[in-house]
């Protein structure tokens, strides 16, 4: 049996760390010898397997900042639960330190001012270091990439994917999962996935014509590591032909399948499997459940809704692990293996402090490689931010990134009312940082980003807010969908988020004119990332640009638009 | 969870009420279910029924039932203008006792599946399918 002292072994990086109080003063320098690359390496090996986990990436080559969501909003059962915890309550929590380097890599607050001191996160060449490190540890250690990879950045666009490709060949993984990669369009997918050096797996990608396995994505792998057997399965984002363009793969079903998740774990157990891993995109409330539902899972590799945590979830026996996005984390779980079951963990999510974790020259040179056809377009500047204007996007509402795209997308195309995708990737950009067009294509880039302009009733706008609130507020998570409420510019509305789908939204106001929405008036509508064939407008990236351009400086009103209830 | 008549009574009110449908396709469910068992009590048991959480296509939903011992299943779309699905028969030599096919679904809605069993009894089992208008994921 796991004992419950064994599953407390884990610890946090930067919680090791001296705790700083005080914020944000110090220079750079000071963060780099508060902190070092051994310290937020280090690692008391432990048991016989090594697992790394690596996802949501979102084509985030290079170091970003990247600030960690203020509202996040947790129902039913998840009500108050991790990952539902934000800012303060999270610090308490984990026992983190106001100011402390894992205050700045967890939770937002003072995050312009910590940003200064902690400087940028991520970079797949400082990735490949943490990872080098771990395999110096242990040679063995497996390798895995939950997906939303292939997507996310100018130069993922502009090569449907392959510089991500290129670079993750590079750091060796040995098998993934997937999402966004399919926005690439099922020929480019089968494409790049037959030629992948490492495993594509995905118990629930199915033959969408004869709901069957898909042959090009085996459910599960074999691992022989440390003497142990080891089985990864492979569980894809369930809801892609619903949360993006299914017109995009037509060949492909996917859903949750737990029924099918059971038989795989019996499946391999029956071929002998010591250690069960989930490779999954499934989103953190979702994994919960399912680890509830399906016996004889060892760990739950987490991602698709971005979360960081410091500590594994348990439930029953399997431990979940998230380690968030846009490669500002990576995980290292340790376990110990003995007479065909897990005994024990040792895990730490490694924050990837840019400045003080050294890049991996080789990678850093097939980066650049990859970067270096498209140098002139990313660089330019297209304008900046005020001096009190930070840019973000992350939460369960409107951040400024999206309350700029909708401002650029009611003046540039002349709407009443914007909408803009509720995702969760995105980096941030500080008060008084230039804004390159690569920054723009950082949180809009996809392969369905056509800027619509269509008429909606007052009627549709509402059964549009509903749907999408159910997607994020269902209390069943196996109902939810993953990202965040689609965010509104240029429309006010109350959300109660206890009450059931067709009650949650009232008081829907046009805020030109201060008047309720009348569900029988026809609006003017702007938005983008349709999921619908045939959307046409010009794409996203250009709108939001030359509004920007427009703009010089962008400095933002605050925005209190939405009253949020029953939280 | 547990299954009972009255549940089923219970959530179809409920999806009665979401989908503002007219009162007798709720009662024409009812009188179908009446239809097939004849009135008998309807349990928990031997059914399973397989549905996605969450419809990728509304118009061609794959739905998959099976059950050991049932001699007939009923299936039904609680929140359909019509709600009879399909009414599956296995003889006693069927080497499997399942069936699966696609339906169509005109919103979100409970779809309901009705074995009766070799026995003679009527078990019951139920699965709501969310139809939604999509949108944008993490």
């Amino acid at each position: 049996m796991i004992s419950r002292r064994d599953f407390l072994q884990t610890s946090m990086a930067a919680a090791a760390l001296y705790g700083t109080s005080g914020f944000g003063n110090w220079a750079r320098l000071a963060a780099q010898q508060a902190m070092t690359q051994d310290k937020l390496l280090e690692f008391d090996t432990f048991g016989n397997v090594s697992l790394i986990h690596i996802t949501d990436i979102h084509a985030q080559l290079k170091p970003i900042y990247f600030r960690e969501p203020s509202i996040n909003i947790g129902v039913g059962g998840n009500k108050g639960a991790v990952p539902h915890v934000t800012g303060a309550d999270f610090r308490k929590l984990y026992g983190i330190d106001d100011g402390s380097p894992s205050a700045y890599a967890l939770t937002y607050n003072d995050f312009s001012a910590l940003a200064q001191s902690y400087g940028r996160v991520g970079g797949l060449d400082r990735v490949s270091t943490v990872i080098n490190s771990i395999r110096a540890d242990r040679p063995d250690a497996l390798l895995l990439d939950g997906g939303d990879t292939w997507h996310g950045s100018y130069t993922c666009y502009h090569t449907q994917g392959q510089d991500m490709v290129n670079v993750m060949n590079a750091l060796k993984p040995d098998a993934m999962t997937f999402h966004w990669e399919f926005t690439l369009g099922s020929e480019r997918v089968n494409e790049i996935v037959q030629g992948l050096p490492f495993a594509a797996l995905g118990q629930n990608i199915f033959d969408a014509e004869w709901d069957e396995p898909a042959e090009l994505f085996p459910p599960y792998k074999f691992f022989e590591r440390g003497g142990v057997k080891i089985a990864v399965i492979g569980q894809a984002f369930p809801y892609m032909p619903i949360a993006n363009p299914g017109w995009m793969f037509p060949e492909y079903s996917f859903g949750i399948r737990d029924e099918n998740m059971q038989q795989m774990v019996d499946d391999v157990r029956a071929q002998g499997a010591e250690l069960v891993v989930c490779l999954s995109h499934n989103g953190f409330d979702v994994d919960k459940q399912m680890a509830g539902k399906v016996t004889g899972i060892d760990v739950i590799l987490s991602g698709h809704t971005h979360d960081a945590l410091p500590e594994p979830v348990l439930v029953g026996d399997t431990i979940i692990v998230a380690s968030g996005s846009n490669g500002k984390f990576v995980s290292r779980v340790d376990l110990d293996v003995r007479d065909g079951r897990m005994m024990g963990f040792r895990h730490k999510l490694i924050p990837i402090f840019s400045d003080v974790i050294t890049p991996d020259p080789e990678v850093t040179k097939v980066i650049d490689a990859q970067r270096e056809p498209y140098a002139d377009a990313l660089s330019e500047v297209i304008g900046r931010t005020a001096d009190d204007q930070l840019l973000y996007r992350r939460g369960n509402f409107n951040g400024t990134w999206d309350d700029l795209i909708c401002d650029a997308l009611i003046s540039e195309r002349e709407a009443d009312i914007a909408m803009s995708p509720g995702v969760r990737w995105g980096p941030s950009i500080l008060p008084g940082q230039d804004i390159t067009r690569e920054d723009i294509w950082n949180v809009t880039s996809m392969s369905y980003g056509e800027a619509y302009r269509n008429e909606m009733t007052g009627e549709f706008l509402h059964v549009v807010l509903e749907d999408v609130a159910d997607n994020l507020f269902n209390p069943d998570p196996y109902y939810q969908q993953g990202g965040d409420m689609v965010r509104v510019g240029g429309l006010g509305y109350r959300i109660d988020v206890s009450k059931p789908q067709g009650e949650r939204i009232t008081e829907m106001t046009l805020l030109k004119t201060g008047e309720a929405i009348d569900p029988s008036k026809t609006y003017q509508v702007a938005g983008w990332a349709s999921v619908n064939e045939g959307t046409e407008g010009p794409a996203i990236w250009d709108v939001v640009e030359a509004h920007i351009a427009k703009q010089g400086t962008v400095s933002l009103d605050p925005n209190n638009s939405v009253k949020v209830v029953g939280a | 969870m547990e299954m009972t008549r009255r549940n089923a009574i219970a959530m179809g009110a409920g999806a009665l009420l979401i989908a503002g449908l007219p009162v007798r396709v709720f009662a024409a469910a009812e009188d179908l279910i009446a239809e097939f068992t004849g009135g008998a009590e309807v349990g928990a048991g031997d059914i399973t029924l397989t549905a996605p959480e969450i419809a990728e296509n509304g118009n061609t939903v794959p739905i998959e039932v099976s059950s050991e011992t049932a001699a007939e299943i009923l299936v039904l779309a609680m929140g359909n203008p019509t709600p009879a699905v399909a009414t599956f028969k296995f003889g006693k030599l069927a080497a499997s006792r399942s069936a699966s096919t696609r339906i169509r679904l005109a919103g979100t809605q409970d779809v309901v599946a009705i074995a009766k069993l070799d026995d003679g009894t009527f078990v019951q089992t139920s699965s709501t399918v969310k139809v939604t208008i999509g949108g944008c994921g993490g």
